[in-house]
Formats: C-alpha cells, structure tokens, sequence
C-alpha cells in the first residue's frame, strides 16, 4: 500500500546515499544497510521470543505427548494423554464450567459495556467521573478484588444480602453453593471487566465520522432509530473484535475462580486453566497438563480464525 | 423537549447507579479497613466503625511483610516496563520502517503468538527455570516478560503514522537507521510510549498466576501473591488486610488518573479496538 511504496521509495534512496558519496569503509556501508540494523534491533527480541515463546511453544506440544513428572524418565505415550482427557470427569467437568463460565460473562458483559460505551459517548454531564468509576476495577488487582467480594457475598454480614434482603429476598450463600458460586464468580467477573470494554467501545465510537448522525438528523431520525440504524452497524467490527478477546480472556480465567472459591464447591466453579494449574503445579502431570494447554489453544485458535475469515469474507465499514 | 429530559435524567440515574455499584466495593474496602476486627462483623453491615481505626495501616507492616512485597512488585514491575519499552519500540521501529527480506513473515510469526494462551508456554518454561536453578527467584518472573508480541505491535502501530517526510530529512542529514530511530521516533512517540508503559506497569503490578507458580518464599513474593497468602494463613485479620489491599491499588490508581487520557488514545492508536 501507500506506506509500502513510501518504504521502498526511502530505501533506493539511502543506497544511492551511500554509495556514490564516498564512504568507501565497509563498516560504514553496512552501517546503512536497513538489513544490518534490522538484526541488531531485532537481536533482544529474537533471543528472547525463542527461549521463552516458540521453544516453548513447540516444547509443550511434545510434552503433551509424554508422561513426565520431572522425577522418572520422560515417557513416550502418544495420543494418550488427549484420549485419557477425553475420558476424565473432572475434566469434562472443567470443560463444561469454562464454557459456562464463557457464555454467560462474554455477552452479559458485551451488551451491558456497549450501552456504556454509547451513553458515555455523548456530550453528558459528569462523563469523567463516570468513566473513571467504571475503569476503576480494571485498574484495581483481582487480589483485592477477591477479598472484598468474598466479603460481599458472605451470607452472614455480606452487603450483597443485606440488600437483598430489604427488597424481601432471604438470599443464598453464594459461594458455597453448588448452584450459586459460578453464577457469583460471573458477577464479580463482569464487574472488573466491565472498564476495558467499554474503553474499546468508546474509541470504536469515536471513530464512526459525526456525518452520518447529522444526515440522520436531517431526514429527522429518532434517537433510537441513530442507534439501531447507524451506532449499531458502524460499531459492528469492534463489536465483534470485543466479542473475541472477551471469548479468549474468559477460556483463560483463573484469578478470579483460583481466589474467590479455589475451584469450590465440588468443583462447581474450577475451570480449564485451574484444572490445568492443579495438574502442573501441585501434581506435577506435565504431559497431561500440556495437553490441557493445546486444547485451550486449540479452541483460543478457532475462534481467532473465524475473526480472520469474517474480517476477508464480510469486509469491513 | 420534556421527553428528552426524562430520558436525560432516567440515563444519568441507571448510570449513577452503576457507578456506585463499581464504586462500593471500594470504599467497602476503605471502611473495613479503618474498623476494628469485632465491628467487621456486624450486622446489618455499617460503613464506619465507633472510631476510625488508622492505626490498621501502621499495623499492616507488623503483620505480614508489606514493605517487602511491595519493593519486590516495584522492582520487577519497573524493570519490565524499561525493558518492554526497549525492546518493543527497537522491533516496532524495525517492522514499521526497515525494509529487509522475510520482514512481513516474521512479523505474522510473532503477531501470532499472541494468540497462544500463557498456559502453553508456562509449562516448558516452569521446565526451563528449574533447570537452571530460578525457581523462586525474581528472575522468572522478568526474563519471560523482557520481550513482548503486544508492545511490539502497538508501538508498530504508532510508528506508522509518523509521516516519512521527518525521516527522510533526517537521512539527508546523514542519520544511520538507527539515528532515526533514536532521535526522530522515539522523541515523537512519548505518547505512544507512556500507554505501553502504562499497561504494561498494570499488568505485571497485578499478575498472580506467575509469582504463584515460580515464588514460595516470604521474602520473594509481590504484593498480589502475598496478599493472597496472608488471606487465611492464620485467622485473617480482615481489617489490616484490607488496609493492605488499599495501599497495594494506590499506585495504580495514581497511575491511572495521571494517564488517564492516554488510554483512549492508546487504544484507538493501536488498532485495539479491531478494526
């Protein structure tokens, strides 16, 4: 494009520089060359994206064929480590509190932040505190998130339900329940994410051109006909592209599940990574975790691939 | 006209409402962390205790290690964001603006592994630090945050738009590649700088699944991590570790009222929100 052609354009440039102006030490002319400076800029980066991103990356995808637990010799075992997930209770279990866990935070999250977003948008009184109100939990750690939840879901002098409470609901113990603990880890989940989409959808918004609105304006548009008919289309990439890292942060949940119910109870709120934790790091099952991991890549891989797809095959606004 | 301030008023009082709803767990926080431990309990919950108890916050270092861990999370926190605002604009400057063979398949490569989920490199990694004895030390966790697929993406992002009239002039005068880089982009992308720094402060400031991995001792553990392993560990003393988890925000939300505007820019900059 433009930027490829401007590139290729400095580039002859620089070599007719070089040359012709009588610098005849090499040391110098290589010292020109884009080439030379691009694998010195690169070299930290490449060092450290070998050892510590695509070794690693290829690594686990052995491993998940093994069975290691860093104490006896490694263990060739093929598929069996994916055959025996597919077989495995709890991790059929996890699988399922995953996508749970996904399907109601993602588009609860999405709808209540895209509202946000909108409203916060416009030319309203108090927009700052407001939008410092709701990024206030983005900004605040899961840690100190958890302590004081945990507070405000306990059932004996919790916040939650005290108010509960005074509208006449004698509400559950939330994060003991088998029934109620996800549904609170969602809550507090929505909560702290809240912020950052709405950030997203802010600058989606402030990139759809004010014509549109003021060309609605003259064929006298309603105010909910704008935002049906233009907000909603126009902001339809971010939309989406807010849906998928949504999507791929909530398969990697842990903090939040780790801190608040340690997986409990019965397991009704352990999830793919907590599982995966438990079997790396307190059972040490280095194989079988690995292949955990490629599972969750797996699915992270398809739903960034039907981003690809969407943005080739429906274009863009 | 009446509608609309209906409507005006019925938006303002949904969105106050949920303000305070994102709002109340914290001064929940704050409130607790000035009761005494018996007042914590009561019920129907108060805001404040009999008498403000600020001497929770001088207790705080008496209980657990604070200032320890949050000289550690400092630290490291510090010395990753130096080290990613290195690297990431040293590649970001390279993808933008260099012109050598393999630039755009090398870019798709690292592009791409930021879709892998961390759990897939921790493992081997986990593998690899213990191999060469830097479990439990503060090594672990900032060698595999030196370099990152994200910086170098949002400050490639940034360095596209630097018009190449600046660049050029500086090559008439006779700047290397690098001199452009050093004198002309990165004067020019302080913005641009100071978003990453920011996000990336955040992001290693509040991270809990690495040090819970790699660290065990007292001594070595961040603010996040000790906090959590204080939780509980004898009958928790739920107002001095509220008083914690207060001073364990504060940096952050300085930080982010300082940079407040730069995160909408950051965003829109970087291509972020998808398009």
């Amino acid at each position: 494009m433009n930027a490829e052609n401007r590139l290729a354009g400095t580039s002859v440039e620089k070599q007719q520089l070089a040359s012709p102006s009588g610098h005849t030490s090499t040391v110098r002319g290589l010292l020109r060359k884009d080439a030379t400076w691009a694998a010195l800029l690169l070299l930290p980066n490449i060092i450290g994206f070998l050892a510590f991103t695509l070794i690693p990356v290829i690594a686990s995808f052995i491993l998940s064929f093994t069975s290691w637990d860093m104490l006896s010799p490694m263990k060739w075992v093929g598929l069996q480590n994916y055959t025996d997930l597919l077989n495995d209770q709890t991790f059929i279990k996890v699988f399922w509190n995953t996508i749970y866990f996904a399907g109601v935070s993602v588009p609860a999250g999405i709808v209540i932040s895209l509202f946000l977003g909108v409203a916060l948008d416009q030319n309203i009184r108090f927009k700052k505190f407001y939008r410092a109100a709701y990024f206030l939990p983005v900004v605040s750690s899961m840690v100190a998130v958890a302590v004081v939840w945990q507070f405000i879901y306990n059932p004996e002098y919790g916040l939650l339900n005290y108010f509960l409470d005074l509208v006449g609901i004698n509400g559950p113990d939330w994060l003991t329940s088998t029934v109620w603990a996800m549904p609170a880890v969602i809550i507090t989940s929505i909560w702290k994410n809240l912020g950052f989409n709405m950030l997203i959808f802010l600058a989606g918004l402030q990139g759809i051109s004010d014509s549109y609105y003021e060309a609605a304006d003259i064929d006298g548009a309603k105010r909910h006909q704008k935002f049906m008919y233009i907000t909603i289309p126009l902001l339809s990439p971010t939309t989406f592209f807010v849906t998928v890292i949504s999507f791929i942060g909530s398969f990697q949940v842990f903090d939040t599940v780790f801190l608040m119910t340690q997986g409990g109870p019965a397991r009704s709120t352990s999830v793919m990574v907590h599982y995966l934790y438990e079997n790396a790091f307190k059972y040490f099952n280095m194989g079988y975790a690995s292949a955990m991991a490629y599972i969750l890549f797996f699915m992270v891989f398809i739903i960034t691939m039907i981003q690809f797809w969407r943005q080739k095959k429906w274009g863009l606004y | 006209m009446r509608k609309n301030i209906y409507l005006s008023i019925s938006a303002h009082l949904i969105l106050l409402a949920g303000a305070i709803t994102m709002i109340l767990p914290f001064i929940w926080t704050i409130s607790t962390s000035l009761k005494q431990l018996s007042e914590v309990f009561v019920f129907p919950p108060k805001l404040f205790g009999e008498k403000l108890q600020w001497e929770n916050y001088l207790h705080i270092s008496d209980r657990f290690p604070f200032g320890t861990y949050f000289w550690n999370s400092l630290k490291i926190s510090v010395m990753v964001v130096i080290a990613q605002l290195i690297t990431s604009s040293m590649a970001g400057f390279v993808f933008a603006r260099l012109r050598f063979k393999y630039r755009e398949p090398l870019f798709g490569l690292y592009v791409a592994t930021m879709m892998v989920p961390a759990q897939v490199m921790m493992i081997p990694n986990f593998i690899i630090m213990r191999s060469y004895n830097m479990i439990d030390t503060h090594w672990s966790l900032v060698l595999p945050a030196l370099v990152s697929a994200f910086g170098t993406f949002l400050l490639r992002q940034f360095f596209l738009t630097i018009p190449s009239s600046l660049e050029d002039a500086a090559k008439i005068d006779g700047c290397t590649p690098f001199g452009v880089y050093w004198r002309v982009f990165i004067p020019l992308s302080k913005p641009a700088m100071a978003t990453l720094g920011v996000f990336v402060f955040m992001g290693t400031w509040n991270e809990f699944l690495a040090p819970l991995v790699y660290i065990n001792s007292q001594n070595k553990m961040t603010l996040p991590l000790g906090l959590a392993s204080m939780q509980g560990m004898y009958s928790t003393d739920w107002p001095v570790l509220m008083a914690g988890t207060v001073m364990s925000i504060i940096p952050l939300i300085a930080i982010f009222f300082l940079a407040q505007d730069f995160f909408i820019k950051g965003v829109t900059l970087s291509g972020l929100k998808g398009e």
